[in-house]
């Protein structure tokens, strides 16, 4: 029995150990990319490839995924405000929600499991094939060439998308309260017009889903360039990277949070 | 005499950990030669491959190509020198999200300032050299693996490269493939006036089109010699893997210990 605690003791200690080392190692790499990112920017026609298979690609789901969000907010908000008469007040409490959290987080989740898997999937692939391989042997850096890219495109899509997430909410609550429950029109707009503050709330949300974009474009890239060259080992490593990026975008947005809006009414 | 030597390998060694994958490799390759690169799976060949092309440094010993010691170059130099090689892998490794015509012209449009018109004639030259000029604008997926290796080798000859490496160009193909790949190597080696090593276990259609064999068996070179030599070898080793022999100094069973012991049969007797 002590043999057996022991063993699971030097387990754990083993799993941290390996767990620091990983974190090294992939710290090592994003620095890596930002120093070789020269190429991306010079030819910015790679990014720009890129930006279609990571951000106009993922508008659909951006979209309707917003659209329903700010649905559900406006039907919810309207049920609970208007118990205390102030059903006008919809308007703020949707452009909030999703301007400050939903927007930026709701959106970077859809992000990394949409083009997050994909980027992962796609650099695990093209090194299992020797694709990678290949590119160096033939003087072509492939963390330039390849993984560059598709980082600069991720960072420069995330907080597009945030964007247009929160626009299709705020119209989805003004289906859903305006035109199906009849509140009154002008007090939704100008009600969400004067709560909502240009610095505070949306300059903040643009920010956290920059960090978001940074955070899941890292892990997908380091995730699918360390990716064991094997069928299991690109599997893994895709859901690593839903998996991680999902739980670093809901503690990131604690920390931005508590950073951001701390004492603002 | 060194000029004419494109590679110099001298006492190479290299190990992963503790263990040793080459020990004190000695070779040389002439330029206009094909070299072929035999042995056992795992033996240290693609290994050999690498440290011509710089991507792992030796324990000890060293490469020398075109008179450059491979593992003391900077990363700068190594990349100016790899622009001489090129290498085919074992399944063309073709970039998946390009065309064919895409594919060879990678390296062009990556090194060169090449206006796109003459980088369109270079491109349909290299696929013509490989008899696949009409099929320059479909992608990867929709060829036959010997179609992939043709593609991947008009890529690798796109610079013109003073040496190309082939890992296992064999693998997996048709008789036909076989011998169209085959024929390319030796062609292109002698159009090119390049040096080619080709590193591979199919013996009969290596024979054919190489000027000189090395064996390599646990890190060691176990023969060597011209093909004519190579086929009338007596030596053990040589004459298993050329004829194919099941059992010889390559054993077939896997080390274990006695057979009647893991049978349990031992106490039975007693």
């Amino acid at each position: 029995m002590p043999k057996r605690i022991v063993s699971n003791i030097r387990n754990i200690g083993h799993r941290t150990i390996e767990s620091v080392w990983r974190l090294g190692i992939a710290s090592r790499f994003f620095l890596l990319v930002l120093l070789k990112s020269g190429t991306s920017f010079r030819r910015f026609n790679l990014v720009i490839r890129e930006l279609y298979f990571t951000g106009v690609l993922s508008l659909i789901i951006i979209v309707v995924s917003g659209l329903f969000v700010g649905m559900v907010l406006g039907l919810q908000g309207y049920e609970t405000l208007q118990k205390y008469g102030s059903e006008s007040a919809v308007g703020t409490l949707v452009a909030l929600s999703l301007v400050r959290e939903l927007g930026p987080v709701v959106a970077a989740l859809l992000f990394a499991s949409r083009a997050g898997s994909a980027i992962t999937a796609e650099i695990g692939l093209m090194k299992a094939t020797e694709q990678l391989a290949a590119m160096g042997m033939m003087a072509v850096d492939p963390v330039a060439r390849v993984v560059a890219p598709r980082f600069w495109a991720g960072v420069i899509s995330m907080p597009l998308l945030a964007a247009i997430f929160s626009v299709m909410g705020v119209y989805g609550g003004y289906l859903v309260t305006v035109v199906f429950i009849g509140v009154d029109e002008g007090s939704y707009w100008s009600q969400m017009q004067s709560a909502v503050d240009f610095r505070i709330d949306i300059l903040n949300g643009f920010i956290k889903s920059c960090f978001f974009g940074v955070a899941v474009t890292a892990i997908a890239v380091f995730e699918g360039y360390d990716a064991p060259p094997t069928a299991e080992g690109v599997s893994g490593a895709t859901t690593r990277t839903v998996v991680t990026s999902s739980l670093v975008i809901l503690g990131l947005d604690f920390i931005l949070t508590a950073f951001m809006f701390r004492g603002v009414s | 005499m060194s000029s004419e030597n494109l590679i110099e390998i001298n006492g190479l060694n290299f190990s992963y950990d503790t263990r040793a994958i080459l020990k004190g490799i000695d070779m040389t390759m002439k330029r206009g030669q094909v070299v072929a690169i035999m042995g056992g799976s795992g033996s240290g060949k693609t290994t050999l491959l690498r440290l011509i092309g710089g991507v792992m440094q030796p324990s000890s010993g060293y490469v020398k190509f075109a008179n450059q010691v491979v593992h003391e170059l900077d990363r700068d130099a190594l990349f100016k020198l790899r622009r001489k090689m090129g290498m085919l892998f074992q399944f063309g490794a073709l970039f998946t999200d390009l065309s064919v015509f895409d594919n060879v012209a990678f390296q062009m449009r990556e090194h060169t300032n090449l206006p796109e018109s003459m980088i369109r004639d270079l491109v349909l030259m290299k696929l013509n050299a490989v008899g696949l000029r009409g099929a320059h604008h479909l992608m990867p997926n929709e060829l036959s693996g010997g179609m992939a290796r043709r593609v991947a080798l008009a890529r690798s000859i796109a610079l013109d490269p003073m040496l190309i490496m082939y890992d296992e160009p064999f693998t997996g193909l048709d008789p036909i493939s076989l011998s169209v790949i085959g024929n390319l190597i030796r062609r292109l080696t002698d159009a090119l006036g390049m040096t080619s090593i080709v590193v591979t276990h199919d013996v009969q259609e290596s024979l054919k089109i190489v000027d000189y064999v090395y064996f390599i068996a646990d890190g060691v070179i176990a023969a060597e010699g011209t093909p004519k030599e190579v086929r009338a070898s007596v030596a053990p080793f040589v004459h298993q893997f050329v004829h194919g022999e099941e059992d010889g100094p390559v054993p077939f069973h896997y080390p274990a210990q006695p057979y009647r012991k893991d049978l349990n049969l031992e106490n039975d007797l007693a």
